[in-house]
């Protein structure tokens, strides 16, 4: 169908636009068809298996599912016709039949259930069939087949719009059901819980385990439903939080341009966290009877061992007098604050606005230099902006995408499932990565080179596209500046020379160089496994000029993208929460900037930069930090060589840590500060593609405890500042005054639209999407290409410590589990620590999986069970730093990249033993 | 109820779910070679595996999946769906034992065999009840594995199970034989110009020729509109007949196949189709065989291009007789009949144009083409045109293809065809096409057998399969029978069908009380159903209310 049709619904002459089916007609003009198989939500294809949307159209021989059939012209249909209501009729009383009873139905505000109820359908003449066993074995989702009505939603939801594969359609006939994998109880698949199957059932056969009862039974459904967004990762989500009685007891995805309703395992069942009996609730103060030691744990659930339970106001003034008894003896140079990129915009900026304003220093960072601070130093260097070029749903304009350094599905988990659609839509995806993420199971190309060795394979496809000639001479002619460089520089990096070293075939490396240079839109997207090694800042360097060099930058379905971890880590940059740079990374060095930050701000700046995170921790061990301040960080298990960060922290004279609940960081305090969650709070958060989205608060916050934004401005006002903000929307009107990339993104128009895209032209006008399409913020507008040497890793293997040590992360849990080990369904599907081998490894070290084992480097040694993953390269270890009981980070190695300041996160030299 | 085991408390050892055995990863590649896999073999590695290990295992399934780099679900899914493929047997040593419990089958006494077998052969073989087996004129009919045992009785069951002789090829006119007869010269005109496709077309629609599946499309106008799509096109023969009752391609192919052949290259030739398929039930793996001995012989004479013709084979299934659900077998999915609009010859394989014909209809083509289309529409009766083959099973003396003229009524083809009622049986009710066409009474017998002529009884002649039953047989019995085979063989995709049948089954044991029921039922199953399978199963219900009443208590 090219134009558009008519055609007569119910006698009623009407107009289809192209691409709509007879259902989409009829609701557009106010009819409403039954549906069970089908919805209108993106990325469901109707399948008109359910047969309740049958229509008669006339002079056919039998009835035609509306939801699938596109309408013809002068097409005479009727929805309402004695045959029409005959079929319907029986189709619902057929599934009826076999349904549990009402009063015992796991679920009552169900498609099955409004419809029966709108067509009359209370009981079936049919012959109930002999209800299916539940499988209840998984502690995030219920299968309850009896209410199973075979409408392949959760096969689509599974399988077409989260491509997690695990969900089929099994058998034939009246046997017809639901599996998972082979058969499998749900616990033993490979589902990763997302539950867009549960989302998406329509009768209540897929639940949330949590909103069903032992016997099965659906609890109420939820009073009140409010829009925010996910706290989780970098991808923003947008997402309702469903509340009963000042809880919050599930979670939906909703169409935001991140998500299109989509969710992971934590965004929809990781939700609980707020409500954890651990949760701090009055503000504590260290008692004089418990000294600090780095090693000293607290039990979270009853710090009365080493803390006192206090007012806000007594709270507030020693967290402030402190930092003022240092700031007047030692200047502020002996202060230093971490923001936090899980809070707000609004609160990232005052929490920076303090340290510079209130402590009179730039040592303020936050975990951003742990992640991804080598890729924004080099993406400044290069192309004058440290955010993404594009958004990761340009993918869907992509004829070529290569992943590097991220296990997408892990920890981004509903950006990977546009990346595995591009994929089955027919782009190449290409994946770069020394461990088999689960990505590969859609890659075209898999190169799972050796750890640490992206320089040589980056080079090595710079050397295939320039000798040659493949790259884009036009584009390098007009849009970039040190190409003549970077061609003498790669000469020596053939493929053939670097094969060894980086463990690819050269033919390969030539093929994968070509397929990227050739294509007429490619993307690249990296994670950690780039940008934490000290040659992170290289690594990157090397994908812009792989980029920039073809063309495939500005455009859409092309572009740099740096999966950006943390919810909030790109605005938490943006904000300022970084010590070389203001808001909108102006340079605090730069003394036109500081003027006019003076101005607004009324307090004189320092010129010099201030300290990051892991140079804060190491200044503190040192002396010369004396002061820390800790909003919603967990250095103590995030720093590299955790003995030595848990020891700095211990030797701070005053610590001020605020916080959910009593982190490993908190055990080091001198007061600790009882802050709001996510869902109890109202702020802005951009995501990873640039999007500035609303969250709304959902719940209150328990007994005592604060908003950020509000603990924040006491202290200030503590430390002499004169600070009246009346909540988040006056900071975010402060903030937006001062940062050129707020622009036309005003605190209405996101309660309006919930999202907007930076850089936005105007006030009623979408964001660019695409950025640098005719020129680079640089100070020439061209890219400057940079061309990099071959650093080998800080810490090669040897004898004593031959294996290579892979921290990272896991889809069930976040950054360093606070949140995440208090979520009754994540934890219970993720519960224990492991380190992860190749099955190889593990046969030659004589073990089995399941066994304890001892991992030692030179930092640091924990006991943890081995767990065999053939995903895992032979000679490397995999340990998820969330664990406190084994924490990782204890072995990591503190190097840093010496540009980004990040730490060597993804390689150091490990010993495995046997620890039985 | 499944529950967690210690919830939360278990050690992983393992990434989630099932991982690839590395011994079972060699295997799977072991039995399916070197050649790159293709997503549309599935159901033919399936086969292969299944053949080497006599069962699938899931270990075995595992490393398909890796292999295939598909879902395990997706995986799972096809191998569920076919009734030949069994997961995970508890004793693949012993032999899958089938025993036909389809109408003509049931007629002689399957039911009693099946449990005469399953009683003295536990722990010998896995005995299991079959669909139809396209034996029909040898009833009862068992499987053992691959091989067909005709005329079962628990004796000869238990004898071919103790001597494991590979049946005979069939008695076929093999390709010398068949060029030395003037084979495939029509071909080769047609293919050097001399018979021009306008000549051909114009023929064929002279001869009335309309597909003998059982669906009735004039030939001559689905060519036309194949032929008139944008390439690349294909051609696809179905070769599975499933429609109980009906064995007459299984006969054609057994005799003569490269008549059958010659008509498929010339079909192809006529559409401009790029690559050709034969979707072969698995029922029939000895003409699997006589197919892969002459197809080699076709190609090295040039007249198909060496991998221009592909033997597919089904696994169980009757609705993959249906033709987009064969089109999704063998693309290696399941059998899920498609949506119409669009249609096959617009919109087929692999989303290509595709014509698919029905290997009767396809062997045809030399007969009308080289005898003259008129002469053959001249051997129709009562208003048909030419011959087809009738398949005759049931209480008649002499079962079997018979080539008759179209449009023969069912009495003429019991006297004068099939030898008359068997011994001791009066003949009072017929089936006009297999399962699916209805019932009718006796006094209707001389009403022509073709397409259209039977609709106002509510029946329909489709493969024309005719299942002859006597004074008897009981005709509440026989069509529970029929709707239990529907419920068995329905793919599951859509409701009307998939619950209909099996609720519809389960009324029927009581007919009387639920009259008025099934009849809305068979109703809503008609009009709603997505494919024919649902739409015609209710027929035998409706024949049954309208004109056996007598039956129903």
């Amino acid at each position: 169908m090219n134009g558009p049709v008519s055609f007569f619904l119910d006698d009623r002459e009407v107009t289809a636009t192209p691409g709509e089916s007879l259902w989409d007609v009829a609701r557009r003009e106010g009819t409403e068809i039954p549906h069970l198989c089908h919805t209108p939500k993106p990325g469901y294809r109707p399948d008109g298996n359910c047969r309740a949307c049958m229509v008669e159209v006339e002079g056919e021989r039998v009835l035609a599912a509306a939801c699938i059939r596109q309408p013809q012209a002068g097409m005479r249909v009727s929805t309402g016709s004695p045959r029409v209501e005959c079929a319907r009729r029986t189709v619902f009383e057929l599934l009826l039949a076999d349904q549990p009873p009402r009063t015992q139905a796991h679920r009552l505000d169900t498609s099955f259930v409004h419809w029966c109820d709108h067509l009359g359908v209370s009981e079936s003449p049919y012959p109930a069939r002999k209800p299916p066993e539940p499988d209840r074995s998984h502690p995030a989702v219920a299968w309850f087949p009896d209410a199973c009505i075979q409408c392949q939603l959760c096969v689509r939801a599974c399988r077409e719009v989260q491509h997690n594969d695990v969900i089929g359609m099994a058998y034939r006939g009246g046997n017809t059901r639901v599996i998972f994998d082979l058969d499998d109880r749900l616990a033993e698949s490979t589902c990763v819980a997302c539950g867009e199957c549960v989302q998406a059932c329509p009768t209540g056969a897929l639940m949330e385990s949590a909103r069903v009862n032992r016997m099965g039974e659906g609890l109420p459904p939820a009073e009140k439903r409010v829009p925010s967004i996910c706290p989780y990762c970098g991808v923003g989500c947008q997402l309702d939080f469903l509340v009963d009685d000042e809880r919050i007891v599930a979670v939906e995805g909703r169409d935001g341009p991140s998500n299109h309703n989509r969710l992971c395992v934590k965004g929809r069942f990781g939700f609980d966290y707020i409500h954890h009996p651990q949760r701090l609730t009055r503000p504590l103060i260290r008692r004089d009877d418990a000294p600090k030691a780095g090693s000293g744990t607290v039990d979270p659930a009853d710090p009365s061992s080493h803390f006192r339970e206090a007012s806000w106001e007594e709270a507030l003034d020693v967290a402030a007098n402190g930092f003022k008894k240092i700031r007047e003896r030692d200047g502020g140079e002996a202060l230093a604050g971490f923001g936090s990129a899980k809070g707000s915009n609004e609160e990232a900026y005052l929490v920076q606005k303090l340290v510079r304003t209130g402590f009179g220093t730039h040592n303020v960072d936050h975990c951003t230099r742990l992640c991804h601070a080598s890729s924004v130093a080099a993406l400044f260097e290069g192309i004058g902006s440290g955010a993404v070029t594009a958004p990761f749903t340009t993918c869907a304009e992509s004829d070529v995408i290569i992943v590097t350094g991220s296990n997408t599905s892990a920890n981004h988990p509903v950006a990977a499932t546009f990346l595995k659609q591009a994929a089955v839509r027919g782009a190449t995806l290409i994946v770069i990565d020394p461990r088999g993420v689960d990505l590969v199971a859609y890659a075209e190309h898999r190169l799972l080179f050796q750890p640490g060795s992206d320089v040589a394979l980056l080079n090595a496809m710079l050397h295939v596209i320039i000798e040659e000639d493949l790259y884009d001479h036009a584009f390098v002619a007009n849009r970039t500046e040190g190409f003549e460089e970077l061609r003498t520089h790669i000469q020596p990096y053939r493929p053939e020379t670097m094969a060894p070293i980086c463990g690819i075939e050269a033919e390969t490396i030539r093929r994968v160089a070509r397929i990227y240079a050739g294509a007429k839109a490619a993307v690249i997207f990296w994670g950690m496994g780039i940008s934490q090694h000290v040659h992170g800042t290289d690594n990157v360097r090397c994908l812009i000029a792989l980029a920039t060099i073809c063309g495939q930058v500005g455009r859409p379905g092309t572009g740099l993208h740096p999966l950006r971890g943390q919810n909030n880590v790109q605005g938490a940059s943006d904000a300022g929460l970084i010590p070389m740079f203001l808001p909108d990374y102006q340079s605090v060095e730069d003394a036109a900037t500081r003027a006019r930050y003076e101005q607004a701000w009324g307090v004189k700046l320092p010129a010099k930069r201030g300290l990051t995170v892991v140079e804060i921790i190491d200044a503190a061990c040192g002396g010369r930090i004396k002061g820390l301040y800790v909003m919603g960080e967990n250095p103590a298990m995030s720093d590299p060589d955790l003995n030595h960060a848990r020891a700095s922290l211990a030797r701070l004279e005053h610590l001020v840590v605020q916080d959910l609940f009593l982190t490993e960081t908190a055990f080091h305090a001198d007061v600790v500060l009882p802050a709001a969650a996510w869902p109890e709070k109202e702020g802005t958060v951009t995501n990873t593609n640039r999007q500035v989205q609303m969250g709304r608060p959902a719940v209150a916050p328990p007994g005592e405890v604060r908003q950020d934004w509000w603990i924040v401005q006491q202290l200030a006002r503590r430390l002499g500042l004169d600070w009246d903000y009346q909540g988040p929307a006056d900071v975010y009107r402060e903030m937006s005054s001062l940062m050129a990339s707020l622009k036309h993104i005003s605190w209405e128009r996101l309660q309006r639209e919930d999202s907007v895209t930076y850089p936005c032209p105007g006030p009623d006008e979408p964001g660019h999407e695409v950025v640098f399409w005719d020129r680079f913020p640089t100070a020439s507008g061209r890219a400057r290409l940079v061309p990099v040497d071959i650093i080998p890793p800080d810490e090669l293997p040897d004898e004593k410590y031959p294996m290579v040590l892979i921290t990272g992360r896991l889809l069930e849990h976040w950054h360093t589990g606070a949140m995440t080990r208090r979520s009754r369904a994540l934890d219970a599907i993720e519960p224990e620590a492991a380190v992860s081998l190749a099955p190889a490894d593990l046969a030659r070290l004589e073990l089995n999986a399941g066994d304890r084992v001892r991992v030692s480097t030179r930092r640091g040694t924990i006991q943890i069970p081995a767990r065999a993953d053939p995903r895992v390269p032979e000679g490397s270890l995999f340990i998820p730093f969330c664990y406190v009981e084994a924490a990782a980070n204890l072995l990591t190695n503190p190097v840093l990249d010496p540009y980004g300041k990040i730490p060597e996160f993804k390689f150091c030299a490990a010993q495995v033993e046997d620890g039985s | 109820m499944v529950r967690a085991r210690g919830r939360g408390k278990q050690r992983k050892l393992h990434p989630r779910g099932r991982s690839v055995e590395p011994a079972a990863l060699e295997a799977v590649r072991e039995v399916l070679g070197v050649e790159p896999l293709r997503r549309d073999l599935l159901i033919e590695y399936l086969h292969r595996i299944q053949a080497h290990y006599h069962h699938l295992s899931r270990l075995h399934l595992t490393a398909l999946a890796a292999e295939m780099r598909l879902p395990m679900a997706e995986i799972y899914e096809v191998a569920s769906f076919y009734a030949h493929f069994h997961i995970d047997s508890e004793n693949p040593s012993l032999p899958v034992l089938r025993v036909c419990t389809s109408l003509p089958c049931m007629l002689a006494s399957a039911d009693t065999l099946l449990g005469q077998l399953r009683g003295q052969l536990s722990g010998r073989a896995r005995v299991l009840p079959g669909s139809c087996m396209g034996r029909c004129d040898c009833a009862p009919v068992v499987a053992i594995d691959a091989r067909y045992i005709v005329n079962a009785s628990p004796q000869s069951v238990r004898t071919a199970l103790d001597d494991r002789v590979e049946e005979p090829l069939p008695s076929a006119t093999r390709y010398v034989a068949y060029v030395a007869d003037g084979g495939y010269q029509l071909l080769q005109s047609c293919r050097i110009g001399k018979r021009p496709l306008t000549d051909i077309l114009n023929k064929l629609e002279a001869s009335g020729l309309r597909g003998l599946g059982g669906a009735g499309f004039p030939t001559a106008h689905k060519w036309r509109t194949v032929a008139s799509a944008p390439g690349p096109r294909y051609m696809v023969v179905n070769a599975d007949e499933g429609e109980p009752g009906t064995f007459k391609d299984r006969d054609y192919l057994a005799r003569e196949p490269h008549r059958v052949l010659e008509g498929v290259l010339l079909a192809a030739w006529a559409v401009g189709a790029e690559k050709i398929y034969i979707y072969l039930r698995d029922e029939y793996p000895e003409l699997y065989r006589l197919l892969a001995e002459e197809l080699p012989a076709v190609i090295e004479a040039g007249l198909a291009p060496a991998g221009g013709v592909e033997v597919r084979r089904g696994a169980g299934a009757y609705i993959c007789g249906e033709e987009s659900a064969m089109l999704e077998s063998i693309e290696g999915k399941r059998g899920l009949p498609r949506h119409r609009p669009p249609y096959v010859a617009e919109q087929g394989l692999f989303g290509r144009p595709t014509l698919v014909q029905n290997v009767e209809t396809l062997y045809w083509l030399r007969e009308i083409l080289e005898q003259g289309a008129e002469r053959f529409a001249a051997l129709g009766l009562n208003g048909a045109s030419g011959l087809r083959a009738y398949s005759v099973s049931g209480r008649v003396r002499e079962p079997g293809v018979k080539r008759a003229p179209a449009g023969i009524s069912a009495r003429q083809l019991i006297d004068e065809y099939a030898g008359g009622m068997a011994e001791g049986h009066t003949f009072r009710a017929f089936l006009p096409g297999g399962a699916s066409g209805g019932i009718l009474p006796e006094r209707l017998a001389d009403l022509p057998l073709d397409f259209g002529s039977l609709d106002e009884h509510g029946c329909f002649v489709g493969s024309g399969a005719l299942i002859v039953l006597s004074d008897q047989d009981d005709l509440s019995a026989v069509t529970r029978n029929l709707m239990a085979f529907f419920a068995h063989e329905s793919c599951g995709q859509c409701t009307p069908c998939r619950v209909g049948t099996e609720k519809a089954a389960e009324l029927l044991r009581a007919p009387v009380e639920n009259e008025a029921l099934l009849s809305e039922l068979a109703e809503a199953m008609t009009n709603a159903s997505i494919c024919g399978l649902g739409q015609a199963a209710p027929n035998p219900v409706r024949s049954l209310y309208r004109f056996f009443r007598d039956d129903l208590m």
